[in-house]
């Protein structure tokens, strides 16, 4: 279950706003996730607390193929991200990297800035806290909670590898 | 039961490379499938993460070293010591693997540039690149998109990757070109067309007999913007100009592929090349296209012609015609980037660089560079630049407060001598 202050950004949120490419010499997550949303909103670092979660409009981390996104947002502290549609490579990383993230037009147009906002990953039910109403999800299915508590598909996998080798022992 | 029933659908290009490297006879949209790959790409931004996580499962060896490709062209030469070490990263890799392809300094080029010109991508081939501008090959004929560093690493152990077959859309160009116009305006156009979402998850299918007016340059151009759109692959049905260019450079077979005509598409859209005109995306979108003409008084403080999307010779010809015999305006910084040595010696051949020399623009090695805000052109608070880049997202050149313009060539050339953004003909006549 993920709670937290929801923060809400526009449509066509893209890598570039999310990291800016001035930090990608480095990979560290630390180090991303200070600058995380930057240039969509310079306080976002500052003021997000651990567990708040991101709401996007339409196309969110569209542009370039950068994990340094999701990574940054996870590093950050963010719970997961809702957002009206995502682009392709940035749904696929953030999976990758362990970031939960839920498609739900309804939820992104009418959660607002400061909600208190409850998401269940089983069944993909949106709570709003603040005002009550509530939105549906698709449920991440079992694998991928599994891999998003893993830490991401290659923790997944590594975590996979050696269970099934014990088996074999 | 639908073959007996003579209902099976013919499939599209796209479809036939995935089915042929699944070991299927066919796919369909949506179905979830796991294809070799010939070519896994990565830079020295997503090769560094891939590589963590490859010595991190353990495995001996890469699946293939003729296969994987690792081009340092972002931050290079390097900029700083953050980005030696990432550099470092993927030399060093190369060294323990004997990594077939990789590229030093003195012979890297922009990754979207290089691998075709090499020969390291091919028509009817599956590439996947860490790096969202490798859709650019699907002007060769070949399925190619981009992935993140994770899937760079699974395919560097398995040689493998999964895809979800894409819907395609067809887009079928019919007319004439107007004077200057290239590829670049024509997807320019079309992403104004259909925005930046308007083919998202899906293939973009370039077909109809405009194309013929449209060189291989153009073409990597148009396939490069792709992404633009939100699409998994942009591709072209291999033809004659498809063949001229790769004969000479494939070191290996290939296969040209094409739609049957009872192919499904999700969408066509026709697209009438007569009316289109030179075309300029504004902030902070691609999708913000508008008609050079339309652009009144939109002073430039810098304009960088290269790129995976403009870079090539043909580009750097294009723009040395306008600039010849001109000077770049007071107080503006034109930057030329040649995306490949190759490129740059040929310019060099053909006399552009001392056209851009004397017009005074400076001459970049090949880098992405200011592209993506790396180095060699970043923008001041407040300053505007126009590119024959891919982006003009917030920040994409500097400054969050900086704002970055889109166009082919011709228009950045012309509006480096002018100092503010015009049409070609408007200082050439």
């Amino acid at each position: 279950m993920f709670r937290g202050k929801a923060w809400k950004f526009g449509n066509d949120i893209n890598t570039d706003e999310i990291i800016p490419a001035r930090y990608l010499n480095s990979s560290d997550p630390d180090e991303l996730a200070k600058h995380c949303m930057e240039d969509a909103a310079p306080d976002f670092p500052a003021k997000m607390s651990k567990g708040d979660i991101i709401i996007g409009g339409k196309n969110f981390g569209c542009g370039s193929s950068r994990e340094h996104a999701p990574i940054a947002i996870k590093a950050a502290g963010i719970s997961c991200v809702i957002a009206h549609s995502f682009a392709r490579i940035f749904f696929r990383n953030a999976f990758n990297m362990g970031l939960p993230i839920f498609c739900c037009p309804e939820a992104a147009r009418n959660i607002k800035e400061g909600d208190e906002i409850q998401v269940s990953p089983e069944t993909g039910l949106i709570e709003n806290l603040t005002d009550g109403k509530e939105y549906r999800a698709q449920p991440i299915p079992e694998f991928m909670r599994n891999l998003i508590k893993a830490g991401g598909l290659m923790k997944y996998v590594a975590a996979y590898t050696k269970e099934k080798s014990e088996k074999e022992k | 039961m639908l073959e007996l029933w003579g209902l099976i659908m013919g499939m599209t290009i796209s479809e036939k490379i995935l089915a042929a490297h699944s070991g299927r006879d066919r796919v369909c949209p949506g179905e979830l499938v796991i294809a070799n790959v010939d070519v896994a790409l990565g830079n020295d931004i997503t090769a560094p993460i891939a590589i963590r996580e490859f010595e991190q499962t353990g495995v001996k060896n890469v699946f293939d070293r003729d296969k994987i490709v690792l081009v340092p062209d972002h931050f290079t030469p390097n900029k700083d010591i953050a980005s030696a070490e990432q550099c470092k990263i993927l030399r060093d890799f190369a060294k323990k693997y004997g990594i077939t392809h990789y590229f030093e300094i003195g012979e890297v080029g922009i990754e979207h540039v290089l691998l075709p010109e090499q020969g390291i991508v091919l028509p009817g081939e599956i590439i996947i690149g860490a790096d969202s501008h490798t859709c650019t090959y699907g002007a060769l004929g070949a399925f190619s998109t981009g992935v993140g560093s994770t899937d760079l690493a699974a395919a560097m152990i398995g040689g493998k990757a999964w895809f979800r077959v894409p819907e395609s859309i067809k887009f079928i160009y019919t007319g004439k070109l107007k004077k200057w116009v290239s590829g670049k305006d024509l997807i320019l156009y079309t992403i104004g067309k259909i925005g930046v979402d308007g083919a998202l998850y899906k293939s973009m299918e370039f077909t109809g007999p405009a194309l013929k007016y449209v060189d291989m340059a153009g073409r990597f151009s148009m396939a490069n913007m792709a992404i633009e759109a939100g699409a998994k692959n942009g591709i072209f049905i291999p033809d004659g100009i498809t063949e001229e260019y790769v004969s000479v450079r494939a070191k290996k077979r290939y296969t040209f592929y094409d739609s049957d005509s009872d192919a499904s598409y999700s969408d066509v859209i026709k697209i009438n090349t007569d009316i289109i005109d030179l075309q300029v995306a504004c902030p902070n979108l691609p999708e913000n296209t508008k008609p050079v003409g339309e652009l009144k008084d939109v002073e430039l403080d810098q304009v960088v012609i290269g790129s995976c999307t403009n870079g090539r010779i043909e580009d750097l010809r294009v723009a040395a015609g306008i600039m010849k015999g001109q000077k770049v305006a007071k107080y503006l910084r034109c930057i030329i980037i040649p995306g490949s040595q190759k490129v740059y010696l040929n310019a060099l051949d053909e006399g552009l660089i001392e056209v851009f020399i004397k017009a005074g623009a400076v001459v970049s090695a090949p880098t992405c560079g200011p592209c993506l805000g790396g180095h060699m052109g970043i923008l001041a608070s407040g300053e505007k630049a126009l590119a024959t880049t891919n982006r003009n997202f917030i920040g994409r050149m500097g400054h969050p407060k900086s704002k970055v313009y889109l166009s082919g060539p011709a228009v950045a050339a012309a509006s480096a001598v002018k100092g503010k953004i015009i049409s070609p003909e408007e200082i050439l006549k």
